[in-house]
């Protein structure tokens, strides 16, 4: 900041403590033709209302005055403005230093995994237990505590994946994330288009659909649709593309809700962990992941 | 007897009716919204009735529409009295009154419907914040005019503090909510980031500053001494607590953004600042307990009494409480916790309603010719009700708010964390239920309040009390 505001910054915080400092030397002073200590002032008001001059009581000046030296020393330390003060602490050191001291000591924990393939780690319970907290700590908002997902988030703990459930797969998803990239397809299609397309997707799943507009929806998803989802409507794990003839609905599978996706289009997010976690920590964790379907 | 002879009671009489009315709703909203985190499903699926929405109109409620009615009633009651004078524009103060409960009503409807500008204790959207500057710059040429028509050549201490109270919150009201109207129910702040952040807690740390503290101590320099029947303690006491409050309470608000985005040197500061304020605090907690000296035997018989020391009491509590959390290792562990919500509701509970309850005890058979409340034994009863809720609210909430704060930082060999945060809401199931039952207490007492108070205005005699002429 420049040097004027940090003479401003100075003066006021300097100049408050030693006001309040000033107040109470003030205020102790005795002057001619007062009230005596004990008596009361001799003003009056609302007929009953008088104030004694009493002095300030002194454990209670010495509680002021112990705040103020703390204060001063304090400012002394962690300075003020510009100044760093004594200490030279700052909050952004004060993390970097608390990390590097977690990594001293927990790396090694972490590091021994590396080696160690993903369905082994599955299996190692030690492993799967810090994996665990590491899931309870970084993915559970969205996943769940038990891993079986919300609308909208996969579950992680069944045998359907929309980015492929192998192991290398897993911690590939975890480490870079993962960019969901349905279009909205109602400027293309018209409201009649998406009506008749959800209606055939509803029909895959073997959901109730109207057989007509099912049919019609047909030819609109083999133009459209099948690029991704395939002809067949099975999906793609290189895209990401759901299976639309299962019963495993990310968004809902009623017709309703199928129209919602055809016509907004979906973009589903999963962030990347590897600067968050390291690639040690992500590969724990998806050892953890894969444990859920593989019977741990 | 002419209106120029009698003080203007007619304001002062709104005010407190109306202080006992939103006191019951504010906190039956309280009471809901602790019911929901009890029972999170409770009213699942009603927008305008869920958590979010409510919250903020149970603080506005309390705060500002119970809290502010006290003030209002209790500063045109002390500052004609002490100043000898009738109330400076009658005309006026009756526009605070109707004005003041149209923001509240607009309160009432505009938060439940989710309009919000976000800002905690300032969520109310641009039009009601034009309406509150209008109001509060209305009460301020009130009561500085009836400061400077006095008749007594000294302004009373009460007076200080309410007028500290009423100057500073109007700064703090416009500063704070200065936003760029999008829409007529949406708007945006003026200032970016941690700017905005900054002076966010600078108001909101200072709407407790001011609003809860400096307004409250003035009724408490008023109203302890009369039912004390004996001098303030020390004069010397109150000049430095005053200034020595107002001055460094203004620096405390950083320490509601303790380890983020804020420079560090704005953190040191907001902190120093919150510590050198318990003495300054603890003084008129000091003027007010030893006012009593000589006179605590009446503590046995008054309840009205027990209710005032019992609220400084709490106040002394909270503020040493503040300042302490203040410390940023000690905010590492308390912040976002219940703990702070325990301390809130012990300043807010224990100090600023108890003092308002006693304070309107002995004020509303004054202000309808009675001599005393209908039944003294029903106000016993409200102070017993009310204090055990403080309590079970605060020590449910200290306990769950260490918990958490433990839970969240408990580090396993490994370096992982513990507990997932699913499992310390868990833990804090049983400490809901407690507050819950603290809260539902409190609101009783009101409840008891409010029928003591309807039986002691049956039946006014007059009561508009003539002006002694000044000699």
């Amino acid at each position: 900041m420049s040097s004027f505001w940090n003479a401003w910054i100075w003066a006021l915080t300097v100049g408050n403590i030693l006001a309040c400092w000033w107040l109470i030397r003030w205020t102790m002073k005795n002057r001619a033709g007062e009230a005596a200590s004990g008596d009361v002032t001799g003003h009056v008001w609302d007929g009953t209302l008088e104030e004694y001059n009493n002095p300030l009581p002194r454990w209670w000046l010495w509680l002021f005055y112990g705040t103020m030296l703390f204060a001063a020393a304090y400012l002394a330390i962690y300075g003020v403005g510009n100044w760093k003060g004594l200490s030279n602490w700052s909050e952004t050191g004060a993390y970097d230093a608390e990390m590097a001291k977690a990594e001293a000591e927990y790396g090694p924990v972490f590091a021994k995994y590396a080696k160690t393939p993903i369905p082994a780690l599955a299996t190692d319970p030690e492993a799967v237990k810090t994996g665990r907290h590491l899931f309870l700590t970084y993915c559970m908002q969205c996943h769940g505590s038990d891993a079986q997902g919300a609308r909208g988030f996969p579950n992680l703990a069944d045998k359907d994946w929309l980015w492929g459930g192998t192991p290398e797969k897993i911690e590939e998803t975890i480490l870079n994330g993962r960019q969901a990239a349905m279009p909205s397809w109602k400027p293309i299609l018209g409201e009649d288009g998406v009506d008749k397309a959800a209606n055939y997707v509803a029909s895959l799943a073997g959901h109730k659909a109207d057989p007509a507009k099912a049919e019609e929806g047909k030819k609109i998803f083999q133009t459209n649709c099948a690029a991704c989802h395939g002809m067949d409507g099975k999906g793609n794990p290189m895209l990401g593309a759901p299976n639309l003839t299962d019963k495993t609905w990310l968004y809902g599978g009623t017709l309703r809700t199928i129209k919602k996706t055809i016509a907004g289009g979906r973009t589903g997010k999963m962030p990347a962990h590897k600067d968050l976690l390291g690639k040690d920590k992500v590969h724990v964790l998806a050892g953890y992941v894969y444990s859920l379907s593989h019977g741990g | 007897m002419s209106s120029q002879t009698t003080y203007n009671y007619k304001v002062v009489r709104q005010f407190a009716i109306m202080t006992v009315i939103w006191g019951i709703v504010g906190m039956l909203v309280g009471v809901t919204i602790a019911a929901q985190l009890a029972f999170p499903d409770l009213t699942h699926g009603i927008s305008f009735l869920s958590f979010g929405r409510l919250r903020p109109l149970h603080t506005n409620a309390v705060i500002f529409a119970f809290g502010g009615s006290a003030l209002f009633a209790t500063s045109y009651y002390v500052v004609q009295r002490t100043c000898q004078t009738r109330l400076f524009a009658s005309g006026l103060a009756a526009f605070t009154f109707w004005g003041w409960n149209l923001v509240i009503l607009l309160a009432a409807i505009t938060l439940p419907l989710g309009m919000t500008s976000s800002k905690e204790y300032a969520e109310l959207e641009w039009p009601i914040d034009i309406l509150i500057a209008v109001v509060w710059v209305s009460y301020a040429i009130v009561f500085f005019g009836t400061i400077a028509k006095r008749k007594v050549k000294h302004i009373y201490v009460a007076n200080w503090f309410y007028g500290a109270f009423i100057l500073t919150i109007a700064v703090l009201h416009i500063v704070n909510n200065l936003e760029i109207p999008v829409t007529l129910t949406k708007s945006y702040s003026f200032y970016p980031g941690a700017i905005d952040a900054m002076v966010q807690w600078w108001y909101g740390h200072n709407a407790v500053g001011f609003f809860l503290t400096a307004g409250f101590l003035g009724m408490m320099y008023y109203f302890v001494p009369k039912q004390a029947g004996r001098p303030v303690y020390s004069y010397r006491l109150s000049v430095v607590h005053f200034w020595a409050l107002i001055s460094t309470y203004m620096w405390a608000g950083p320490h509601h953004l303790h380890y983020t985005a804020l420079p560090d040197w704005t953190q040191t500061v907001g902190m120093i600042f919150s510590l050198i304020l318990l003495a300054p605090s603890w003084g008129g907690m000091i003027n007010g307990m030893m006012t009593l000296s000589g006179a605590w035997h009446k503590l046995r018989t008054d309840p009205i009494l027990k209710f005032l020391i019992v609220s400084l009491s709490f106040y002394g509590m909270s503020t040493f409480e503040g300042p302490m959390m203040a410390i940023k290792t000690v905010n590492a562990l308390s912040h976002y916790t219940d703990w702070t919500v325990g301390h809130v509701h012990s300043g807010a509970l224990g100090w600023v309603a108890m003092v308002s309850i006693g304070s309107l005890y002995a004020l509303i058979p004054h202000l309808f010719g009675k001599k005393h409340m209908y039944s003294m034994a029903l106000v016993e009863a409200h102070f017993w009700i009310a204090t055990i809720g403080v309590v079970l609210y605060i020590a449910a909430m200290w306990i769950s708010g260490v918990m958490q704060g433990l839970m969240w930082r408990a580090v396993n060999a490994d370096g992982t964390l513990t507990y997932s945060f699913i499992e310390s809401v868990e833990r804090t199931y049983p400490f809901y239920y407690v507050r819950l039952i603290g809260g539902i207490l409190f609101l009783s007492g009101m409840l008891l309040m409010l029928f003591n108070v309807m039986k002691t205005i049956k039946n006014p005699a007059p009561a508009d009390d003539a002006i002694p002429q000044a000699a």
